[in-house]
């Protein structure tokens, strides 16, 4: 796999930058093997122990909408999964060929109502958000959905 | 995900362990909806081995709190939530929507 050093100011560490990538079926069962992909890399980028736990929490949402919304749970679709280390930390990319995707469009669930007025749509979306440091999404015929999140190394207390 | 109920004289004890996500998420929401369909909703959910909650989860334990305060019957409490998932509580505005013991022989005892 592709691994290169970018030239670094004196006192900045080196900036590597490894990319992993691997296909799985669009269904729950792949959901652990996912996710147990996505932390092996994530510890190699040197992410805490709560990164890589906002991590798996965040692909687990982000698989599972593409299962239930991209595909609408029905078999045959993919997932694609590349993840790559660089001087921020972890970028992760999700790629799926389902039904268009639009992520402004997914409504923020309502936190501060009562109990009954509680909806929770959205609520993966959100929590996906949250825990990452960037989210971005694009859509093409060519390319599909292209989800892509980042979440940062902590910088050394 | 490991589940364990048990009754008791004025609620139903429900301790989960392991990763609460999309499947096994299924199998916590069929056991609160057997306690609730038989009539009973003072149900403790001890969290104490819970690593990690998704929405699937969440939404199961907001689902189960709607039907348990319906009419004032009753609710579910939350015991022994570790930290981790007590800050996805935090960050999806729960908190303010179920009464938190330390462990679950206090959350008992309080109904």
């Amino acid at each position: 796999m592709p691994e290169c050093d970018v030239p670094q100011a004196l006192d900045e560490e080196p900036c590597k930058r490894l990319e992993r990538a691997a296909v799985f079926p669009a269904q729950c069962e792949s959901l652990a093997a996912i996710i147990a992909f996505v932390t092996e890399v994530a510890h190699q980028a040197g992410l805490s122990a709560d990164a890589v736990q906002a991590v798996q929490l965040a692909v687990d949402e982000a698989c599972m909408n593409i299962i239930e919304h991209a595909y609408r749970g029905t078999e045959g679709g993919n997932i694609e999964c590349r993840c790559a280390i660089d001087s921020r930390g972890l970028v992760i990319t999700l790629i799926d060929h389902g039904i268009p995707f639009e992520l402004d469009k997914v409504p923020q669930p309502r936190l501060s109502v009562n109990l009954e007025e509680r909806s929770e749509r959205g609520l993966g979306v959100y929590i996906m958000c949250r825990l990452m440091d960037e989210v971005r999404h694009t859509f093409s015929p060519q390319s599909g959905n292209v989800l892509t999140m980042v979440k940062y190394r902590e910088a050394p207390g | 995900m490991n589940l364990t109920t048990s009754q008791h004289k004025r609620c139903d004890l429900i301790k989960v362990s392991g990763r609460l996500d999309n499947a096994s998420a299924t199998r916590l929401g069929d056991a609160l909806n057997a306690i609730i369909e038989a009539g009973r909703f003072n149900i403790v959910l001890d969290m104490g081995g819970v690593e990690y909650i998704s929405s699937a989860g969440l939404r199961v334990l907001i689902d189960a709190q709607k039907a348990c305060k319906r009419w004032n019957r009753g609710e579910v409490v939350l015991a022994n939530v570790p930290q981790p998932v007590r800050e996805v509580l935090d960050l999806v505005g729960f908190t303010p929507l179920f009464r938190f013991f330390d462990d679950s022989t206090a959350a008992v005892g309080s109904f």
